[in-house]
């Protein structure tokens, strides 16, 4: 690594990230739970698998259509632990607090988190509250735990080891939405058709799929890095390649506006209520319906498919049928003029 | 050279305009065309419009395109 | 009309695509200088759709790509300095200068901030005044013209702490000096956006002189279809000569408010495009009433260069001489997260659109 500083890019769950981890920490920290860097770690007890799982929350504008940095907080959570195949059980929340932070605020976004833990059935159990001084931290950082069981059923779901070609990939809807949500308060845009953040616990649906868990091979949340870095992060090194239709990717018409002026990949773009999940083949269509009956999960689409060919690698087929292949996001993605 | 995006003139203020960019609002520099009416497209960079976008120029260069196939049995109208 | 999805439709691409496989039965080797081109081949896929004899190069229409590291340099410099804020189009930000990056100096606690238009720039002006501004001016003949807006306002509304480190460069000169080369091209797909606001008159010299075709072309995808189309059948019959593909933005006379605009605050200067050289006449310097705003005459910086990284061939891959992957460092010691040369800083770079979206899939 020859950075010497942080620079924002390494947290842009892209390249620059993993960089990050396996160089500074996996090398240090490294142990079997760590090293498969799922979104959770599920480790074996006496009695039965735990998910265990850790996140921190540091968005600006802490306020934002469709949310905030509360309903982020439990929703991130409970999704890193029910999309590893775990029950969401219990979670932890720790506050750091600049001085000045209006306690109103701080109310309405612990309300925020108590509604949303409600809504996913988990439940707050412990928490830290530290305050520093002004400028020492933007208005509120949150760092959460979470814990939930898996039934050994499910445990390959969050390694991914029984994926095969002719498997199914499917996304559960719209990719971009709390990317754009963000960058539109942030940035004051105006937009005819408002874009909210699809922030949400995703618990419900996964429960709804997982009926019958050999069918499903894999789940990951789709957050920063977006949809492209989880696909090539999918098959990379592996003896299979991915195969997908840009035609079958939903995009807002908002998100695609501010994509095409930004210059922005809508590929790359940050989601909080969004599942990629690959099933066996067979059982595609089914559990597509499924995703559809429940309103977190009604724009579900089958994007492509796991294949023999190119192996390690993700290839997309664009609207005019070209092909190009899916890399993950190096860095930040900078708006451009160019 | 690159980036540029057409937009639609919703509102005129002066040197400036509101543009919609298929449903997203910014506010754009004029400086630099002429005779730009509400309802007008022009492309986009940086915040400026460069020109007008030729409505016409464009079916005309779509109709071009669609008669390469002149058996085609589609007719789409591209106005829609 | 929709202007981006009516230039996307299938059924026009099969058109074109069917067309050209019919014509195009020899080798063609067509250069694109518009890095906005090189990303809509690369993002759409155009290679891969095309007969496998006609092959498409990227050339130096990538601003960033052939900004020098004495610029980023320079621009390190000013930004290191805490009585300024260096202000920037997002592209330059990981372009490498000899030591450093301007991310790097961000990192490192410098004053620099990504702007989208010179609107911004010159609104961060009036809430600093005790801070210059200094925002570094890149592009072609389609960005500086909002260059020279702001230098007018500036004037208009009496801004003093703004001032510009100005790098602009022009198209026609960079097209010629790869003629100059012998490097063999039998056609140009030229870029839309200069000739919207140079027009498309500026191509006739070239075309004159070495008695190439050059179609101005659109961005979508079904524009550059028809371009690569127009040009193979101009090469079938031998014509040469400049023909406007983009016909709903471009004219042979461009857009003469903007160019009077140019005329008013730039004349022609002679600069060094990185990978080439120095080509006379190919770039802008402000005129002598407005040295006001010209950073480096107001405020001289000495900067010591370093020599280029070794292996680089970014200069050969900009001359479309060679392909990304025929670079020793290309995708092992040059990436986009970890770039060595400009060309795989820049998503409309060769290199990083190439690693972006690679085409060898089987």
């Amino acid at each position: 690594m020859d950075d010497t500083v942080i620079r924002i890019g390494h947290g842009s769950g892209g390249r620059l990230t993993r960089e990050l981890i396996h160089e500074i920490f996996s090398n240090r920290f490294g142990n079997i739970f760590l090293d498969n860097l799922s979104d959770s770690a599920i480790i074996p007890t006496s009695e039965r698998n735990l998910a265990f799982t850790t996140d921190s929350y540091v968005i600006d504008p802490i306020f934002f259509p469709g949310g905030d940095i509360g309903k982020l907080a439990v929703c991130g959570t409970v999704n890193d632990l029910c999309v590893s195949g775990a029950m969401p059980k219990y979670m932890s929340a720790g506050f750091i607090l600049e001085e000045g932070l209006p306690i109103d605020h701080l109310a309405r976004i612990v309300e925020s988190m108590a509604s949303e833990a409600k809504k996913a059935g988990i439940l707050i159990v412990t928490g830290d509250t530290k305050v520093v001084k002004r400028g020492q931290c933007d208005k509120i950082f949150i760092n959460t735990s979470g814990i939930g069981y898996v039934h050994p059923d499910r445990v390959h779901i969050s390694n991914g080891s029984s994926i095969l070609p002719g498997d199914k990939i499917i996304i559960s809807g719209s990719m971009g939405d709390h990317a754009i949500a963000i960058l539109s308060a942030r940035e004051n845009l105006t937009l005819e058709e408002e874009i909210l953040s699809d922030a949400a616990s995703l618990n419900s649906l996964t429960e709804e799929i997982l009926k019958v868990p050999s069918e499903i091979r894999f789940m990951r949340d789709i957050t920063r890095g977006g949809l492209g870095t989880i696909l090539a992060e999918v098959c990379e090194k592996k003896t299979f390649g991915i195969e997908i239709n840009e035609n079958d990717i939903l995009v807002n018409r908002s998100v695609k506006a501010i994509c095409e002026l930004y210059g922005f990949d809508p590929l790359y773009l940050a989601n909080e209520g969004k599942m990629l999940i690959i099933v066996q083949k067979t059982a595609a269509e089914k559990i597509v319906n499924e995703l559809k009956k429940n309103s977190l999960g009604k724009n579900a689409r089958i994007i492509g498919e796991i294949t023999e060919k190119h192996q390690g690698r993700a290839v997309m087929k664009s609207i005019i049928g070209g092909k190009r292949i899916i890399d993950m996001l190096s860095g930040e993605m900078l708006p451009r003029i160019c | 050279m690159c980036l540029g995006i057409p937009a639609k003139i919703i509102k005129l203020d002066g040197d400036f305009a509101e543009v919609s960019i298929d449903g997203a609002r910014i506010r754009i520099g004029l400086q630099l065309v002429d005779d730009i009416k509400e309802g007008d497209y022009v492309l986009v960079h940086t915040g400026y419009a460069l020109e007008k976008l030729n409505e016409e120029e464009a079916q005309e260069t779509l109709r071009m395109i669609r008669d390469l196939n002149s058996t085609d049995p589609e007719n789409k109208d591209f106005t829609e | 009309m929709n202007f981006n999805e009516d230039f996307r439709n299938g059924t026009l691409v099969k058109n074109l695509l069917d067309r050209i496989n019919e014509i195009a039965s020899f080798p063609l080797r067509l250069m694109e200088v518009c890095g906005g081109h090189t990303m809509a081949i690369r993002r759409y896929g155009i290679q891969t759709l095309l007969p496998s004899n006609i092959d498409l190069l990227s050339g130096p229409g990538c601003p960033v790509c052939v900004t020098d590291q004495t610029f980023i340099d320079k621009a390190i410099t000013y930004a290191r300095n805490p009585e300024f804020i260096l202000v920037t189009y997002g592209d330059l930000l990981r372009v490498p200068g000899s030591f450093s990056t301007l991310d790097q100096e961000k990192a490192n606690g410098a004053d620099i901030r990504i702007i989208y238009s010179t609107i911004e720039a010159l609104e961060i002006a009036k809430r600093n005044p005790s801070k210059k501004i200094i925002f570094a001016a890149i592009g072609f003949e389609t960005t500086a013209p909002a260059t020279a807006i702001a230098i007018l306002q500036s004037v208009q509304m009496q801004i003093d702490n703004f001032l510009i480190l100005c790098a602009h460069k022009t198209m026609p000169q960079a097209m010629e000096a790869i003629m100059e080369e012998g490097i063999s091209i039998d056609g140009y797909i030229g870029p839309g956006h200069v000739s919207a606001i140079a027009g498309s008159k500026i191509f006739k010299p070239l075309t004159d002189k070495y008695k190439i075709p050059v179609v101005i072309s659109g961005f979508e995808p079904i524009d550059i279809l028809q371009s690569i189309l127009m040009l193979t059948e101009s090469r079938l019959g031998g014509k040469s000569g400049v023909e406007i593909q983009y016909k709903r933005l471009v004219t042979e006379q461009g857009n003469r408010k903007a160019q009077m605009i140019l005329e008013e605050v730039f004349e022609p200067d002679t600069q060094y495009w990185r990978g080439i050289g120095i080509i006379e006449n190919s770039g802008l310097r402000l005129r002598q009433k407005f040295y006001r705003f010209d950073c480096e005459k107001q405020i001289p910086v000495n900067v010591v260069s370093g020599p280029e990284p070794k292996g680089c061939i970014c200069g050969q891959v900009l001359k479309g001489i060679n392909k990304p992957p025929e670079c020793s460092l290309f995708g092992r010691k040059c990436t986009p997260s970890h770039p060595v040369g400009a060309c795989m800083v820049s998503s409309e770079g060769a290199c990083q659109a190439y690693f972006q979206y690679r085409t060898e899939v089987t």
